[in-house]
């Protein structure tokens, strides 16, 4: 039978054709994503130097073995040193990882009932809601950061709201600060940790509820025993595509976050395009790779998890 | 306890959907305000949608990005299907590891990286940067999108119609074209979607890559957001959302309409 497949080979050396399927999404991914890495690495063990582009390298590709392994002995960890001795970047990767794991633990509060509530809908409402939950991702991010700025401000909707209603007597005075920067992660991201949620919730077999709503189980009691568990994959899963790129987000903390607001993106942004300094952005970069590798990897192996699941 | 249970859940979807949509409609409202101030209601206006069509470099902007985002969905496109065809199709072939973990680490990783790294290939290469680097960056970021997308639709595939053309006498590129292509068409189409709107929406990736003369709509955008919320913003951000409202009506009809 698999003589006759048109795409697969059994083996493990692909043909030819299949060799030309993969060659073109491989090549670029190699050029554009494998390539560059090597380069931002490259450029981290360099001086910074005041050209274009701003920086001394120190390692050179046409370098023969010999000259290369002397320039080993050269290479520049001043950018890294400089990372660790610089308390900016110190407090920026802490302040990164607490405002983005506070944020992913509200967003998957926040998002636990409501995708359950669309599970539980009847199935014929359940891809309208669905899609109309997910829709906003599909809207510009920049946008939907930005409308926060007009509810937040302290002569902004919410406080003007509150006062009006007479709840508060003063502005709320959250624009500008760390509560503000979690807000925005929790609303921009909610879609993220929607989607793996909801789909782990109703792939779950009814009748589980049911035996247990039979063997005597309250619904509160079937909820913990069976339908959270069940729902693992989707929490984990939820919250890695949440906080991985929360940690590393720029837009959000500089349009909500204060000029006190440390984060890892903003640092790297800064040091980019206002103080030019390559090799630090570079480091700093690595650094935060390195930060994220653990959750990277578990999140990839749930990925291939899953992909192994449905093949 | 039932009625309880649906009373619970009515209330919880309305809390998330007003949570989600109500920012936005804020947004929206306040772009038809006839006042500056952005708090203070002064009455039903569309000045500020006349003012942009003044703003010539706005228009500009608009342009870079269609352009950047349709060329650079077309390439996420045809390398997102293949890279799918080769996950779902070619068993564990021996890079299958690093080929996976390179389509699907963009998916999360922080833009800022994504970004820097590819403004120092271009440098390293000494290519200029201005609109093919955007699109470049724009095409890698939204592959593995694509391949996502088109991946789910190929697993859930009935292979019978592939091997029932073999045995009719379909060559295998044939039986691709004629059969497959046309089965997961709209994956692809969807999955084109996704990149084109991703690519339209990227602020980060674009500002490192970009040069100058090379603005796109978000970087326009962030600039004047920089110095506060203005109704023009309003007006500008109300079309972008009038615009994705659109082709996702849009798309949600053509999906209806194949399967009835």
């Amino acid at each position: 039978m698999d003589a006759k497949d048109p795409l697969q080979r059994t083996g493990k050396t692909p043909t030819s054709r299949n060799r030309l399927v993969i060659a073109m999404p491989y090549a670029w991914l190699i050029i554009f994503f494998l390539a560059p890495f090597a380069l931002v690495l490259k450029i981290s063990l360099s001086q910074s130097a005041l050209s274009l582009p701003p920086y001394a390298p120190v390692l050179d590709w046409s370098d023969d073995i010999r000259s290369l392994i002397e320039k080993l002995s050269m290479l520049s960890f001043e950018s890294f040193a400089g990372l660790f001795n610089d308390s900016l970047y110190i407090e920026s990767y802490i302040s990164s990882v607490v405002i983005a794991a506070i944020a992913t633990i509200l967003t998957l509060l926040l998002a636990y009932p409501f995708a359950l509530a669309i599970a539980r809908s009847s199935p014929k409402a359940r891809p309208i809601l669905i899609g109309l939950a997910i829709a906003p991702f599909w809207t510009s991010f920049l946008i939907r950061v930005y409308a926060w700025i007009a509810i937040l401000k302290d002569e902004g909707l919410l406080s003007h709201f509150l006062i009006n209603v007479g709840v508060i007597d003063a502005p709320l005075g959250i624009f500008a600060t760390n509560s503000a920067v979690v807000i925005g992660i929790v609303y921009s991201y909610l879609p993220f940790m929607l989607l793996p949620l909801y789909a782990a919730i109703e792939n779950q077999e009814p009748a589980l509820l049911e035996a247990a709503a039979d063997l005597g189980a309250s619904p509160w009691h079937a909820f913990l025993r069976i339908t959270l568990p069940l729902s693992a994959r989707g929490v984990i899963a939820g919250s890695l595509l949440v906080f991985i790129p929360a940690v590393g987000e720029f837009v959000i903390p500089d349009l909500l976050g204060g000029s006190d607001t440390l984060m890892i993106g903003r640092t790297l942004w800064n040091d980019f395009f206002v103080n030019r300094d390559w090799p630090t952005a570079s480091a700093a970069a690595i650094v935060l790779l390195i930060l994220l590798v653990g959750p990277l990897l578990i999140y990839e192996r749930v990925q291939l998890q899953d992909e192994r699941a449905r093949t | 306890m039932r009625a309880g249970a649906n009373i619970v859940r009515a209330g919880m979807l309305t809390a998330g959907f007003a949570f989600l949509y109500g920012p936005i409609f804020l947004l929206v409202i306040f772009s038809f305000n006839a006042s500056r101030l952005v708090t203070v209601w002064g009455g039903f206006s569309t000045r500020w949608y006349a003012a942009l069509m003044q703003d010539a470099q706005l228009i500009a902007s608009v342009r870079t990005s269609l352009l950047v985002a349709a060329v650079s969905a077309l390439i996420a496109t045809v390398n997102g299907t293949l890279a799918a065809i080769a996950l779902v199709r070619f068993g564990r072939f021996r890079t299958r590891t690093i080929f996976a973990g390179a389509i699907y680490a963009p998916l999360v990783m922080p833009e800022v990286i994504l970004g820097l790294s590819l403004l120092l290939l271009f440098v390293a290469l000494g290519i200029e940067r201005g609109f093919w680097t955007i699109v470049a960056a724009h095409a890698t970021f939204t592959m593995c999108f694509v391949t996502v997308v088109v991946q789910s639709r190929l697993v859930g595939f009935d292979r019978a119609l592939e091997e029932a053309a073999m045995d009719l006498g379909a060559g295998p590129a044939r039986t691709f074209f004629a059969i497959t292509l046309p089965l997961i068409r709209p994956a692809i189409v969807a999955g084109f979607l996704l990149a084109f709107t991703l690519s339209l929406d990227d602020l980060v990736i674009a500002s490192f890559t970009a040069g100058p003369g090379s603005t796109t709509l978000p970087m326009r955008v962030y600039s004047q957001v920089r110095l506060g919320v203005s109704p023009e913003i309003n007006a500008i951000s109300t079309l972008m959302l009038a615009v994705v409202g659109l082709v996702l009506i849009a798309v949600a009809a053509l999906a209806r309409g194949r399967r009835n």
